[in-house]
């Protein structure tokens, strides 16, 4: 047994990981004795509860904390627990085994920096070696070594290790994914644990604790492009603080930022620090930073900071693979929210490509719903376009979870961009929005000035069910309580704006659908709460609200479908009015819906509180 | 108060730091999550040294200020220089505190003698439960480490209570990705464990790094003792320990094989577990 007492300079996470039973505990507990790492009276007072159970004391019994768990003889949960080797603080995350506890194994994977997957030599390769070697790779832990324990059991022979080596090898193959090392052992009898075994003089390679010594720690992110995802806008004071962590590349001060999916601009005044003297100039990769900028734009949380030549990807669809670890399966057309890096946002899933069976990798197709513990391809939708990257260029940014009403019920990574028809729309207003030229007055002294901030209610429906009296109805309503609205008629626009278009021409919606777009850009950007109705795209309302919505992001859209039977309203839509329009009622509940959205504030005369990007 | 040494030397070893403003980044990212998803948050401080690392990590977290009160449950045995300290700290850097205290309890005389679990049961456990409750708090900080003791270990960052403030350490919530817990039933509330990752020598460490102010119970003064976990003030023991600075003892810990919380009567037998599973901190 060697000392390992000296200061730990350096740290890393492991996690440990297998089948059931293949001796992950055990391995852990001899860990922990092998370097000198256990407390006093730790190992006594297990094997007093041992004596008092009338058992055999197992090195796995120190790190199964709840005495249930000993009872049971499986591990619940990550236990995390510290040991220094080398130099080196080991954080090890004890993920279990237990089928029934992917989700356990899953939380500790993916905070880990390396893995060693354990394999027993009498079992051999088992479903959740497989799975658990799936998984390392999904969750993006690339750095492992795999472990073939008990081979006392086996008396240390070669043959049982190779085809063992053999066979895992091949699977992993399959996904590209290559362990470090591969390694006989007994942890049981510390056999290439600590120390070099004697009993298998055929093996050369490192003892356990040797490749772990061999892990690097996560090269730093900081030389990839910036992402500062958003984390929180603060204003406890006289500076208004942009937080948020850093999760790949640096910020410093003087830098044009670029936030996605909004597309604001502006330049870091300064990185704000408590306890830092000189205040920091950059912030990199890792680091939880607070920025100002040189001009009050208003960004929100979510939003992706990023330099101008290095953007995220912005869409309202993606491809995915993701494991699902909810009691209630995945089902396409459910509701979920989808967060990604501080994003949150409605999304449903639609399309199911296939399921993977982690046992041999086969995919089957066309099912419906993706079970607890099953990882599937998906295509999932946005409610609202979010930022985001391949998760083969950035890690943090290219990966997301799934919450399912109050849980965390599933996580995946991007692997594919879709596109969705609003993307050459989306690119035109990006371009516009980084051209555009500003006056000296800003959407905040306007807001200021008209105690209210922009936006857009849209009346979308039929013919003839009440859309223009309706919008009439709360222009007025909005100027006698001293708002500043406009009734944007699209009638207005054919007369004058689109007065040189053919008849032909006149009859491409998406067109006219822009154009109108674009008009109300422009009144939005006075500061207007712009009231408008689908009317001159008759049937295609669809359609063009969706597209005046993507010109017009982020300005926030409320949108109000009137039909006189019920029917199915478009995406997105805030209030449905079906049946005999009571006017006063839907008047009130769309001013209700500018109240909730912080477009107006609470009582007239105050400051709306809740900002939203513009 | 004591601060750390004015003259100790910074010549920390480069990981070492690293390694302390990496912990920093996580926990300072967990409490900007907490204060984001919480409209009504609350966090614990016991006056101990990683409470007031934790209080000190929320200034960093919010430049300076404090945005939600600090909860002490008093259960009247504390070391009384530790009721000096705390409010004295929280008139210097401007703290809202909430004192609560299982008043009942008392008046029925509850002390150790009547079983350490069933007092601390009655005073720490429901005297939170009994203060999370009048208040109506959703979620609650508190600067339990996983390194401290097997319950603790198990657990996550945002972690779940029920209505009764129970613990179900087996079907946690996965955490995953900086993604964590934050939407919840009604009735219920989060426990927000920032300082999870720490050991008690980076809590030492970075009390050195960044020259925050600690009680001095810590320290030995001259008797040859100095406590090493701070609770109430008849199940807490002082250690033999000639440690008279924050390098001293950094360094008794560095080479000590005894359990942080040996002088913690609580732990022995099933103590802790049974504690913790019922809404024990």
């Amino acid at each position: 047994m060697e000392e390992a007492n000296s200061k730990p300079s350096d740290n890393l996470n492991i996690v440990i990981v297998g089948h059931v039973d293949h001796g992950k505990s055990t391995l852990l507990g001899r860990l922990y004795a092998d370097t000198g790492s256990l407390p006093d009276g730790k190992l006594e007072k297990v094997q007093a509860i041992c004596r008092q159970q009338g058992k055999e004391f197992e090195y796995a019994f120190l790190f199964d904390a709840f005495l249930e768990e000993q009872e049971q003889g499986i591990t619940i949960d990550t236990a995390r627990t510290f040991f220094g080797w080398k130099g080196r603080q080991y954080i090890i995350i004890d993920a279990p085994g237990h089928k029934e506890f992917l989700k356990n194994m899953i939380s500790g994977a993916a905070r880990a920096e390396g893995a060693l997957l354990l394999i027993d030599a009498v079992e051999g390769v088992k479903e959740q070696s497989k799975k658990h070697g799936y998984l390392l790779s999904l969750l993006g832990v690339r750095q492992f070594a795999v472990v073939v324990n008990k081979m006392d059991l086996v008396g240390y022979r070669q043959d049982v290790f190779d085809a063992i080596e053999k066979e895992y090898r091949e699977f992993l193959g399959q996904f590209k994914a290559v362990p470090q090392q591969i390694i006989p052992v007994s942890a049981k009898l510390g056999d290439n644990i600590a120390n070099r075994s004697e009993q298998m003089p055929w093996y050369s390679g490192p003892t356990v604790l040797d490749a772990l010594s061999a892990f690097r720690k996560e090269p730093g992110r900081s030389e990839q492009p910036l992402r500062l995802p958003v984390q929180d806008v603060y204003k406890f004071d006289a500076r208004r603080i942009i937080t948020g962590r850093v999760t790949a590349g640096r910020v410093k001060v003087g830098d044009s930022l670029v936030f996605s999916p909004s597309n604001k601009r502006a330049t870091v005044k300064s990185i704000e620090a408590f306890n830092i003297d000189p205040p920091p100039t950059e912030g990199l990769a890792g680091q939880s930073v607070g920025v100002t900028l040189d001009e009050q734009i208003f960004v929100e949380r979510g939003e992706v900071a990023s330099h101008q030549d290095e953007l995220p990807l912005v869409s309202t669809a993606l491809r995915a693979n993701v494991f699902w670890l909810g009691r209630k399966p995945l089902e396409r057309g459910r509701r979920y929210q989808l967060r990604v890096a501080t994003k949150e946002v409605d999304c449903e899933v639609a399309t199911i490509h296939r399921i993977i069976d982690t046992m041999d990798l086969a995919q089957q197709q066309g099912s419906h719903v993706v079970n607890k513990n099953q990882v599937a391809e998906l295509t999932i939708r946005t409610k609202t376009p979010v930022a985001f990257d391949l998760s083969a260029s950035f890690e943090s940014t290219g990966r997301f979870v799934l919450v399912d009403e109050y849980d965390i019920a599933g996580g995946g990574i991007v692997t594919e961009l879709v596109h969705d028809d609003q993307e050459f729309l989306r690119e035109e207003a990006r371009q516009r929005d980084f051209a555009w030229v500003k006056g000296q007055v800003g959407v905040e002294d306007r807001a200021q000035q008209y105690g209210h901030r922009a936006a857009i209610v849209l009346v979308t429906g039929g013919r003839h069910t009440g859309k223009s009296f309706l919008a009439r109805t709360i222009e007025a309503r909005l100027v006698a309580d001293g708002r500043h609205a406009y009734l944007l008629d699209g009638e207005n626009l054919r007369r004058g704006l689109d007065a040189d278009l053919s008849e032909g021409e006149r009859g491409q919606a998406t067109e006219m659908a822009r154009r109108y777009g674009e008009v109300a850009r422009l009144l939005v950007d006075t500061g207007l709460i712009v009231v408008s109705t689908t009317n001159p795209f008759g049937l295609a309302y669809i359609e063009a609200a969706q597209t005046i919505r993507t010109l017009v992001h982020p300005v926030p859209v409320i949108a109000i479908h009137m039909s006189k039977t019920p029917e199915e309203a478009p995406p997105n839509t805030d209030i449905v009015l079906s049946g005999p329009a009571d006017f006063d009622a839907a008047t009130r509940r769309i001013l209700d819906e500018l109240k909730r959205r912080g477009v107006l504030a609470q009582a007239i005369g105050a400051k709306p509180i809740f900002q939203y990007s513009i | 108060m004591v601060s750390p040494d004015e003259h100790i030397d910074h010549n920390e070893g480069i990981e070492t730091v690293q390694h302390l403003r990496h912990l920093e980044d996580q926990s300072v990212y967990i409490l900007r999550e907490a204060y984001k998803h919480f409209d009504n948050l609350g966090m614990l401080w016991s006056m101990g040294k990683d409470s007031t690392v934790l209080l000190w990590l929320a200034r960093k977290a919010f430049f300076g200020h404090v945005p939600f009160p600090l909860l002490h449950v008093d259960t009247s045995y504390k070391i009384p220089a530790m009721i000096e300290y705390r409010d004295r700290v929280a008139r210097e850097w401007g703290l809202k505190l909430v004192v609560g205290q299982n008043k009942e309890a008392l008046a029925a005389g509850m002390n150790h003698t009547l079983g350490r679990v069933t007092c601390c049961t009655a005073l720490k456990t429901n005297g939170l439960k009994q203060l999370i409750e009048q208040k109506g708090y959703t979620g609650i900080i508190l600067g339990v480490r996983a390194d401290e003791e097997g319950t603790r270990a198990k657990e996550r960052y945002f972690s779940p209570r029920d209505k009764h403030g129970d613990w179900d350490f087996r079907d946690q919530p996965p955490e995953l990705w900086d993604q964590f817990k934050t939407t919840f039933p009604p009735g219920t509330h989060i426990r927000i464990h920032p300082l999870l990752d720490w050991t008690e020598i980076n809590i030492w460490e970075y009390i050195k790094y960044e020259n925050i102010p600690f009680i001095d119970l810590y320290l030995d003064k001259g008797e040859g003792t100095r406590y090493r976990s701070l609770g109430c003030a008849p199940c807490t023991t002082p250690i033999k320990s000639t440690a008279k600075s924050v390098d001293d003892i950094l360094e008794e810990l560095r080479h000590t094989t005894v359990a942080e919380r040996s002088g913690r009567a609580q732990d022995e037998g099933r103590g802790m577990e049974l504690l913790r599973k019922d809404g024990y901190m």
